[in-house]
């Protein structure tokens, strides 16, 4: 009996001992993961993955992602680099993503962690070029480079350049790059292509990189241009009193001389 | 006969049997653990083309076509909240059926590569008769894979992988090593100082997975020719999971049949090996009754 | 190691890739750091690229360019770079600058079949003046030649000029600009009678409007492209309308974009013009005063090898000029009517009719510009007259905004390849070797005797590869240029030529470039500012350099390389007996003693350089020659300009140009020329005479009638695609310098072929997979790109040649506009399959 209940007795001990030891191990796996979690700004994800988190519950880090990468820029992380265990991820300054049409990457994930919905590359949202350093960006200083804006697969869609008057020179366009979230997949040939020392174009993941505006405001020829029309019935012909020669466009450029 | 001191263990079956049938089903392990390993690096090292598996153990895809993947991990997965896709699925079936033949616990024998690191420190531990340590419960290990799959599903992460050292060193193997060799050092001296059979005997969540996943799996070892045990204790000193054996080796007299029955019984055959009697050998588990009918008609026929 | 085709493309394609990928620059951006802004001496250079003429300062300190700013206060770029630009301190410090002379030899002694080994600068003369003495004793001066560069310095070119027409007796002298802009000269002397665009950069500001030709500025003229840009973004009214055979950067501005079927450019100008008379839009009075109506000869076939079927079935020949009627250009030009030139251009009529109103608005004030677009094409000459006769009928022409603009791609092309004459057929300031009194003239500056300048052309570039492989052009010397990878259908015209045994080919090169390789003795180059140095941009801007900094090695500049092998022939071995007795004076001398220390070239004593800051200066070659070399060259040939036959040639004084972001010729007293040819504007039209085309006799140019012809090759069953090559921004030329700098490597790494997506479709590509490019002539493999910078249409890719890894221009043939004889780049047939 007095066995009996000893056994008994040490087995809830044992019981509790194992469970707690455990559940101690288990809390510290959770924290720990936390960290490991967080994604350093310079590794950008393979196509298909929209955010960290649910990447993190799908990859299985079976790497072969990596083996089907056709340009071997795809690696996976190993211990000691930030980047959760295992995972597959590209760093844009040493070799960025060549946006394959036919998306290998995602077809040879067998888990969805790179989501198989993403059939169009174009639709692929690795991360956002910005402009990090406006001081060094040999555009911005009205050099001729476009370097981000050429080598951009879509290029005039993702990057455009925005001619400016050079009020230094005054009598050159400075080009600005603009990067186009709507269109940029964080491909990273702008940054891998960047001349500069340290990239003055890099591609961020899309939180750190994307600001948002207030959702009590619309832009004006935004809305019109998706409107397909004005939203509120444009004007009737204005007149004007004008000297010979002259017109005035009201929707145009003005005051100008009258060819007819 | 008293019981073999434990670096002697194995001498006498190499001295009966021979040195290739005291060593057969170690070296088709080896073998097997290595062509593992052999058919993920065709790839990477004789170039595209020669491809034979892609990805790693926890999922893969050889000769482009046969898809397997990892139960477990996609178990894990499914509890962090990732919806399961037909690709993983079919992976992860073909696999389950396999280990549901052949017997859960061969995947840490025959395929597994820490289980060679853990062998060797078992090893090891024999031969420098390295003794005592930490003592913990067998059962730890389905603690563990419990909790793994509640973090999974708190933090909503495959949190196991991130310290897996199952798959870092197959991984590490294939991908290339970085600080990967530091787990499987630590795994090593824990089993070799701190505790014996210490991680695949007791904690590795993957283990005990496929334990379940063996539960009452086809292929199992048997002891048919239990009675010419002559108690040298070779095949308990090798086993990596001692507590398997001594039901079907003994227990004839409590009407026990001779067939290891244990799910954590790995099917590594090392007993098979060692034995200088042949009292084991491979068989399955309908053939239990039948056994112990036949032996018991052998002790009423003379 | 026998050196077979495929070994050479091979080994040539691995050592350029090892080059451009990895380079170092040791200390570099070390020394930058340390030192601090005042320890670096700066000093103003041309950039070393393009034809804009850019100005740089350089950055020197402890005998290395460290670094590279835009000028501030030159008027052409103000401070601003286009990329390559920006890299220009590095393009002197690829790791494999050659350092020594390099022989191929066997067992120590030259053997065309040997390996390159290190020899000594008299070991290489000795064997080049042993090679160029027994092709001249065998088969006369005709077997000897040289191939220049419109990247030439001033007085590089002008050297050589000396020493092949005078000295060696040879016309065999012609530059890389044969491939660039010969088209251009054409037309100029055709239509004015004088060289060079009539305006200058400062078009871009006063101009309404723009309409490129076949010129991608935004890429190929880069910071002219921003000032174009700013134009169009600043003025009111303004309009920008661009017309080429795929979309390109420019496209991005264009209000009027036109994507036409190759060579119909031809249709379209004579559409214009034929709308410009049917709506009277003409200005009478320009006309009347300044203008003859004529037509050219026609069918003239396109400049093969006369055996070609094509040649045999021409009927016409050359470019003869025939005086017409007004009526009778106006009958000619009407068979372009908006439907026939819409039908056979595909350019959407609205879009000619757009065009067509521009040009015919008398308020517009409209600048045309043209590069290769138009040079390169087997009716170049014509194609650059008809827009010239579309300025004319408007009298838009010489004056601030209105400018047919020639655009020029190298560096120097027009100050050196053109302005000195190192054509086969010219000499300096517009002079013909063909015209006795130009030969006089010139014998005359040079003080030799009546007679040396043979009076027959020689080999022009495309000529002097096939006379190469012919075997008629035996010692041959390859100066500053990659003519390897530039010239047209190498399999069968350029690399048999050079491998033809029984030539002998020098290359002087800073890098072991394909050329350098494929020769037979190379000669290591001082580059840039290792040397001092001038170009002439595209406006007629004269700009010098000094030296910076000295060369690596035993590098010497191309300047120092003639001048010092001159010094190896006795004017005895090379000229006959009663040339020299009819100047005894020049009996027993070298020809550096009769061509460069005669009295005038070595007028100048050794001196220190210095600039206004007190700084001081290397200079090569007055150390090695004891005078200043550079000096009397440049005093000398400005003699020319001042007193030669054709007038407004007129350069400054030497020193001038030390002191000055460049001088805009016709210098006269010190003043610059803007535009040309108009009262006011230029010294040389007097007062009342308005507009006055001086180059010509009677003052008036010519609006020239030419029709639409097809070109030599067009896409058919097998070959279904055109084929256009040309340039990217990040690399210059052949890529043998911007290959070499890491970061434009990044920036474009290899070539690839743009292509629409549908014809990639069509063949089973897909963006970034290797394919290969065909034509009659070779094949290269490289990767498809429907993405991008370029945009070609359906049934057209577009290949750049920088990559000296897949040599594009072997596709090509060899087809020429008869009249310039410059290669057709544009248009080749090609096939595009699965590699």
């Amino acid at each position: 009996m007095l066995k009996h209940q000893l056994s008994r007795r040490r087995f809830i001990v044992d019981t509790a001992r194992a469970a707690s030891g455990v559940a101690l191990l288990g809390v510290g796996l959770g924290l720990y993961t936390k960290e490991a979690k967080s994604l350093p700004a310079y590794a950008l994800r393979p196509p298909g993955v929209e955010n960290e988190d649910d990447f993190l519950a799908a990859c299985i880090r079976c790497g072969l992602c990596v083996r089907d990468c056709p340009y071997d820029i795809l690696k996976l992380s190993e211990l000691a680099e930030p980047v959760a265990l295992g995972t597959p991820y590209f760093e844009a300054r040493k070799i960025p993503c060549e946006m394959c049409e036919d998306i290998p990457c995602v077809v040879a994930c067998p888990t969805g962690a790179l989501d198989k919905e993403l059939t169009n590359i174009d639709d692929a949202r690795m991360g956002l070029a910005v402009i990090v350093d406006q001081e060094t960006c040999l555009n911005y200083l009205g050099l001729r480079c476009d370097v981000c804006h050429r080598i951009c697969p879509l290029i005039n869609e993702a990057i455009t350049l925005e001619p400016r008057h050079n009020q230094r020179s005054g009598k050159h366009t400075i080009f600005i790059p603009v990067v186009h979230s709507d269109k940029c997949t964080g491909c990273g040939k702008c940054e891998r292509g960047c001349v500069l020392e340290e990239a003055a174009i890099k591609v961020l993941p899309l939180k750190l990189a994307k600001g948002e505006l207030g959702h009590h405001y619309r832009l004006g020829w935004e809305e019109k241009e998706k409107a397909g029309k004005s939203l509120v019935t444009p004007d009737k012909e204005h007149k004007y009193n004008l000297p010979e020669g002259l017109k005035y466009e009201h929707e145009g450029e003005g005051l100008m001389k009258d060819s007819r | 006969m008293a019981a073999n001191l434990p670096e002697q263990v194995g001498k006498e079956a190499v001295l009966v049997k021979g040195w290739w049938r005291a060593n057969k089903w170690l070296l088709l392990r080896r073998t097997s653990q290595l062509l593992v390993i052999v058919i993920f690096l065709t790839g990477p090292l004789l170039g595209e083309g020669y491809w034979i598996a892609k990805g790693n153990l926890t999922s893969s895809l050889t000769f482009d076509i046969l898809p397997l993947t990892d139960p477990y991990v996609l178990l894990q997965s499914f509890f962090a909240g990732h919806e399961i896709i037909s690709q993983a699925l079919i992976g992860a079936v073909i696999v389950t059926v396999f280990y549901f033949l052949v017997g859960g616990r061969v995947f840490c024998s025959w395929v597994c590569p820490v289980n060679v690191v853990t062998d060797a420190a078992d090893g090891l531990r024999r031969k420098y008769k390295i003794k005592g340590g930490a003592r913990f419960s067998r059962d730890l290990r389905y603690w563990i894979l419990a909790m793994t799959l509640i973090v999974a599903a708190v933090t909503g992460s495959i949190v196991w992988e991130f310290i897996n050292p199952v798959s870092i060193l197959h991984r590490s193997i294939i991908f290339g090593f970085g600080y990967a060799g530091l787990v499987i050092l630590a795994i090593f001296l824990f089993d070799l100082l701190l505790s014996r059979q210490g991680w695949c005997g007791h904690l590795c969540p993957v283990g005990a997975f496929y334990s379940l996943l063996g539960r009452i799996s086809l292929v199992r070892v048997s002891a048919p020719n239990r009675e010419s045990c002559d108690d040298c204790m070779d095949c308990f000193m090798v086993c990596p999971e001692k507590q398997v054996i001594k039901p079907a080796l003994k227990g004839a007299d409590k009407g026990i049949g001779p067939v290891i029955t244990d799910m954590n019984c790995t099917n590594c055959g090392r007993c098979i090996d060692v034995c200088a009697k042949d009292v084991f050998k491979f068989s399955n588990r309908f053939n239990n009754d039948t056994l112990l009918n036949e032996s018991k008609k052998e002790e009423v026929a003379p | 190691m026998k050196l077979n085709r495929r070994n050479f493309i091979k080994t040539n394609a691995i050592a350029a890739t090892a080059a451009a990928a990895g380079i170092t620059i040791p200390g570099i951006s070390t020394a930058v750091a340390k030192s601090g802004p005042n320890k670096i001496r700066w000093d103003k250079a041309a950039c070393r690229f393009c034809g804009t003429g850019c100005s740089v300062l350089v950055g020197t300190k402890d005998g290395r360019v460290v670094a590279t700013q835009g000028d501030p206060d030159a008027p052409v770029n103000r401070g601003l770079n286009c990329i390559k630009g920006y890299f220009l301190s590095k393009i002197m410090y690829g790791k494999d600058r050659l350092t020594k002379p390099l022989l191929r030899m066997t067992n120590g002694k030259y053997d065309k079949e040997g390996d390159f080994a290190e020899v000594s600068w008299d070991q290489a003369f000795d064997i080049m003046a042993v090679k160029f003495k027994e092709a001249l004793k065998k088969k006369g001066p005709t077997s000897v030649g040289m191939f220049g560069s419109g990247q030439w310095t001033i007085w590089e070119g002008y050297a050589a000029s000396k020493l092949f027409k005078a000295g060696l007796r040879t016309n065999n002298l012609d530059p890389n600009a044969r491939h660039c802009m010969a088209s251009a000269v054409g037309a100029f002397m055709r239509a004015f009678g004088a060289d060079e665009p009539m305006g200058c950069y400062d078009d871009l500001e006063h101009a309404d409007a723009f309409v490129l030709w076949g010129a991608n500025m935004a890429e190929m003229h880069p910071i002219l492209w921003s000032r174009l840009s700013d134009t169009r973004l600043t003025k009111k009214g303004s309009s920008v309308h661009v017309l080429s055979t795929f979309k390109h950067r420019c496209f991005d501005l264009a209000d009027n974009g036109m994507v036409f079927t190759p060579q119909t450019d031809l249709a379209i100008a004579n559409y214009i013009a034929h709308y410009i008379i049917e709506t009277k839009s003409y200005d009478k009075k320009f006309i009347g005063d300044n203008v003859n109506f004529t037509k050219t000869a026609t069918d003239i076939g396109y400049g093969l090898r006369p055996e070609h079927p094509l040649e045999k079935a021409k009927k016409g020949k050359g470019g003869k000029l025939t005086k017409i009627k007004f009526d009778e250009y106006a009958k000619s030009v009407a068979k372009y009517d908006l439907e026939y030139t819409s039908k056979l251009s595909g350019v959407p009529k609205a879009n000619l009719l757009k065009l067509a109103k521009l040009y015919a608005d008398p308020k517009k004030k409209v600048t045309s510009f043209w590069t290769m677009g138009f040079n390169q094409h087997t009716r170049g000459v014509w194609v650059n007259g008809l827009v010239y006769n579309i300025h004319l009928l408007m009298g838009k022409i010489s004056e601030p905004g209105n400018s047919p603009f020639s655009l020029t791609g190298q560096p120097s092309a027009c100050g050196t390849a053109r302005e000195v004459g190192t054509f086969s057929h010219r000499l300096p300031a517009d002079l013909v070797v063909k015209k006795k009194a130009h030969r006089d003239f010139a014998e005359k500056v040079w003080d030799l005797p009546e007679g040396t300048i043979p009076p027959k052309p020689g080999y022009h570039a495309v000529l002097q590869n096939r006379m190469l492989k012919d075997g008629k052009l035996n010692a041959y010397w390859v100066m500053c240029n990659n003519n390897v990878q530039a010239a047209a259908n190498f399999n069968d015209e350029t690399y048999p030529g050079y491998r033809n045994p029984e030539n002998f080919i020098v290359v002087s090169d800073p890098y072991p470039t394909v050329t350098a390789l494929a020769g037979d003795l190379i000669l290591p180059t001082a580059m840039w500012t290792e040397k001092e140095g001038a170009y002439g941009n595209a406006e007629r801007r004269t700009q010098f350099w000094r030296q910076q900094v000295s060369a690596p090695g035993e590098a010497k500049s191309d300047l120092w390389q003639m001048v010092e092998f001159s010094k190896r022939f006795k004017v005895e071995e090379v000229w006959p007996a009663d040339l020299i007795a009819k100047k005894p004076s020049v009996k027993g001398k070298t020809l550096y003693e009769v061509l460069f220390k005669n009295g005038q070239v070595n007028k100048y004593p050794k001196q220190q350089v210095t600039d206004s800051r007190g700084n001081t200066y290397d200079n090569a070659e007055m150390d090695d020659f004891g005078f200043y070399l550079q000096k009397g060259l440049f005093e000398e040939y400005r003699r020319f300009g001042t007193e030669g036959p054709k007038k407004g040639h007129d350069l400054a004084e030497f020193d001038a140009y030390h002191n000055s972001r460049g001088l805009r010729w016709p210098v006269v007293n010190g003043k610059e020329t803007l535009w040309r040819y108009r009262e006011g504007y230029d010294p040389f039209v007097k007062k009342g005479e308005g507009v006055k085309f001086y180059g010509k006799k009677d003052g008036k140019a010519n609006i020239i009638f030419a029709p639409y012809e097809p070109p030599a090759e067009s896409p058919d069953k097998e070959y279904d695609l055109w084929m256009s090559t040309g340039r990217v921004l990040e690399h210059w030329h052949s890529g043998s310098m911007t290959r070499r700098v890491p970061e434009l490597y990044r920036a474009f790494p290899d070539a690839v072929m743009f292509m629409h997506p549908n014809d990639a479709k069509k063949r089973g590509l897909r963006r970034g997979m290797t394919a290969k490019v065909a034509s009659r002539r070779g094949d290269i493999t490289l990767k498809v790109e429907t993405r991008g910078r370029n945009r070609p249409p359906e049934g057209l890719i577009f290949v750049p040649w920088f990559d000296a890894g897949r040599l594009v221009n072997k596709l090509i043939l060899d087809a020429t506009d008869p009249l310039s004889k410059e290669t057709d780049y544009k248009k080749s047939a090609v096939k595009v399959t699965k590699a």
